[in-house]
């Protein structure tokens, strides 16, 4: 199995590459991103390339990859907005998905990581949407807007080319030990931010369960899409009180105006979509991935409370350094023949 | 109130027995405080058994006293598996959701779950009340859920506002169930039809003149003036129930001898059963208005 991953400097990305790293079956893994890795990584080779893979047909092309793992997208919208946001999801899949159709690819299995903010978050929705279900309102948010786009284009694709797999797996709010979402931020601040009157059932996926899940869809024979959410669910309140923190209440009329002086003063930034979250909750049908074989190792619930034994330790030892790529050092292990290497 | 055995407080994660023990005891290791233990626990539908057992406590002497809720043939509510339960609908703010979850709650120890309008979802505190003490917004899917997947009671009124919203003089007077959705969710579910027969809740609550321009303008189904009104007062008349007594038959459970699962059932055959279970709970209506002496003595 010979694999490009997408997004390799994302936090995903790095993760997803290392858990490859590991699996015998794997015998190659490209990563391209604008940035560098976010992890050390032994065998993973790395490519810089622009925001929107322009460079994606050539590689395909070169490397004959079985397998594209696009952890690209952009789902946290305090990360990416506007132009750059529409450039990575929506030009950026384009460009993947023409590099994987194109004369000389050898693409057979895609697997895009996307989110659970395809359904949105209102107060009609039903309680656990499943994969086939319909949203109840128009998206109102740029990032929901391209993630639908994606989805259009990656089932479009689908249908055109029934010789490749393609699988989506849409991930619900991810915490975790060490990756930073909005509501692992808002987890972490002395006060957390609530709408007042509001309590809503959430879901989150662990961050392991999120590598795993990644890397079951890569090796497993599957196809479709599949929602990837911890199962059960928890209110904000239970979240809240798990991590030992009080809550704040913003008002709930004009939250939107509430949120502005929250960024400017950078305490947090709250997008729209996030703040609907704090509102109406969503849940998620997980069963259709259940049945595809992927053993959860936490619920809803296990995953708040994961997440809160981390922030009791990081409230004693801070956080660890990060890792920093530098293009020499990987290439003396890589490459020197100083460096002992175990016979494969 | 103290919750029974046959009442878990739903401590854990409906579906949480997908996940193996082994992960699910690490990640609650003992003599560690975890989510798990909130006393507060709510549950995947919203439900707090802890609001509810509160509720109950304070709604308790409402429903005997003041109600003086009465049944008859409650052995035809199953004490197990999932049952969808169908009444007549009537009152302003109508009273015979709280006194049928009261009364199965109380007597049988089985949640209820009421499907209703999600007109109050969009309010701060009363949403977020109204979840919690059992209401679920009346979404097919999730009505299927909770009858197939979790095998719960689930309550609904299939008149919906068309039937709160009527006048006085119209009163038991049952209108169009719906486009029969419920029939067809609980051929879908495998689950039977629990008709229930209700009087009293007309009259705990009757609407003596409505305004629709006001409703309009409010964005409201209906906006009425209340007899309630002319009692306790502007407010509290659309708060507190005259002391109407009620009385809830119910009837035999009604089975559908159709596969369920399916997809999509036969309009004409959904819209006929539901028809059917409108003029059975009409007549079992009028039989109780028939052998009411008194509207507030029973």
């Amino acid at each position: 199995m010979r694999v490009l991953v997408t997004g390799l400097g994302t936090f995903w990305g790095s993760r997803i590459a290392q858990a490859l790293e590991r699996r015998p079956e794997v015998d190659l893994i490209v990563g391209v991103d604008t940035h560098e890795p976010r992890l050390p990584l032994t065998r993973t080779e790395f490519v810089r390339a622009d925001a929107s893979y322009a460079i994606l047909r050539r590689m395909v092309r070169a490397t004959q990859v079985d397998t594209v793992l696009h952890t690209h997208l952009v789902i946290d919208s305090t990360r990416a907005a506007g132009r750059r946001l529409h450039e990575v999801n929506v030009i950026g899949t384009m460009n993947l998905l023409a590099a994987a159709a194109a004369e000389g690819s050898a693409v057979r299995k895609i697997v895009l990581k996307t989110s659970t903010l395809v359904y949105g978050s209102n107060f009609d929705d039903p309680y656990f949407f499943r994969e086939d279900a319909r949203r109840t309102h128009a998206p109102s948010t740029p990032i929901e807007r391209s993630l639908l786009e994606v989805d259009t284009l990656v089932g479009d694709f689908a249908e055109d080319h029934p010789e490749v797999a393609v699988t989506s797996l849409r991930f619900a709010n991810v915490l975790g030990d060490d990756v930073s979402t909005v509501f692992s931020r808002m987890l972490r601040m002395p006060v957390v931010p609530e709408v007042f009157g509001y309590d809503p059932r959430l879901q989150f996926v662990h961050e392991d369960d999120v590598t795993r899940a990644l890397a079951h869809a890569t090796t497993a024979e599957l196809r479709g899409t599949f929602n990837v959410a911890g199962p059960g669910t928890i209110t904000w309140g239970e979240a809240c009180r798990a991590v030992a923190r009080r809550r704040l209440a913003m008002p709930p009329v004009f939250t939107g105006v509430a949120r502005v002086p929250l960024r400017l003063l950078r305490v947090i930034d709250i997008p729209p979509e996030v703040l609907s979250l704090l509102r109406y909750g969503r849940g998620v049908d997980t069963t259709a991935f259940a049945d595809a074989g992927f053993e959860y190792r936490y619920t809803t619930p296990a995953t708040v409370d994961a997440f809160a034994r981390a922030c009791r330790l990081e409230r004693v030892v801070g956080t660890p350094p990060a890792y920093e790529y530098e293009r020499d050092v990987e290439d003396f292990f890589r490459n020197s023949r100083a460096v002992v290497r175990p016979e494969v | 109130m103290a919750a029974s055995p046959e009442q878990p407080l739903h401590l854990v994660a409906d579906d949480s027995d997908r996940v193996p023990a082994s992960a699910a005891a690490a990640a609650s290791a003992p003599d560690e405080p975890s989510v798990l233990d909130d006393p507060l626990r709510v549950d995947a539908w919203g439900r707090s058994e802890a609001v509810r057992a509160l509720a109950r406590t304070l709604y308790d002497p409402v429903y005997r006293h003041w109600l003086r809720a009465e049944w008859e043939g409650l052995e035809h509510v199953p004490l197990e598996g999932g049952a969808l339960l169908v009444g007549n609908h009537g009152g302003a703010i109508p009273s015979d959701a709280p006194v049928v979850m009261h009364g199965i709650e109380t007597e049988l120890l089985r949640p209820v779950y009421g499907l209703a309008e999600n007109l109050f979802r969009q309010l701060p505190v009363v949403g977020t009340l109204w979840s919690r003490a059992g209401g679920v917004p009346a979404h097919p899917d999730n009505a299927y859920r909770l009858l197939h997947d979790d095998e719960q009671l689930v309550l609904v009124f299939p008149e919906g506002t068309k039937a709160t919203g009527k006048l006085v003089r119209d009163r038991y007077q049952l209108r169009r169930f719906g486009r029969g959705g419920f029939v067809e969710i609980a051929m879908r579910a495998g689950v039977p039809i629990v008709p229930l027969a209700i009087v009293g809740n007309e009259e705990a609550m009757p609407i003596l003149w409505k305004s629709p321009r006001i409703a309009k303008l409010l964005g409201l189904p209906y906006f009425p003036i209340t007899a309630n009104q002319f009692v306790f007062g502007p407010v509290l008349g659309y708060l507190v129930p005259l002391p109407a007594k009620f009385r809830i038959r119910v009837l035999a459970p009604i089975t559908f001898d159709v596969e369920p699962g399916l997809p999509r059932y036969n309009r004409g055959m959904v819209m006929e059963q539901a028809e059917r279970i409108r003029a059975l709970i009409q007549a079992e209506v009028d039989d109780l208005l028939r052998n009411r002496r008194s509207v507030w003595r029973g």
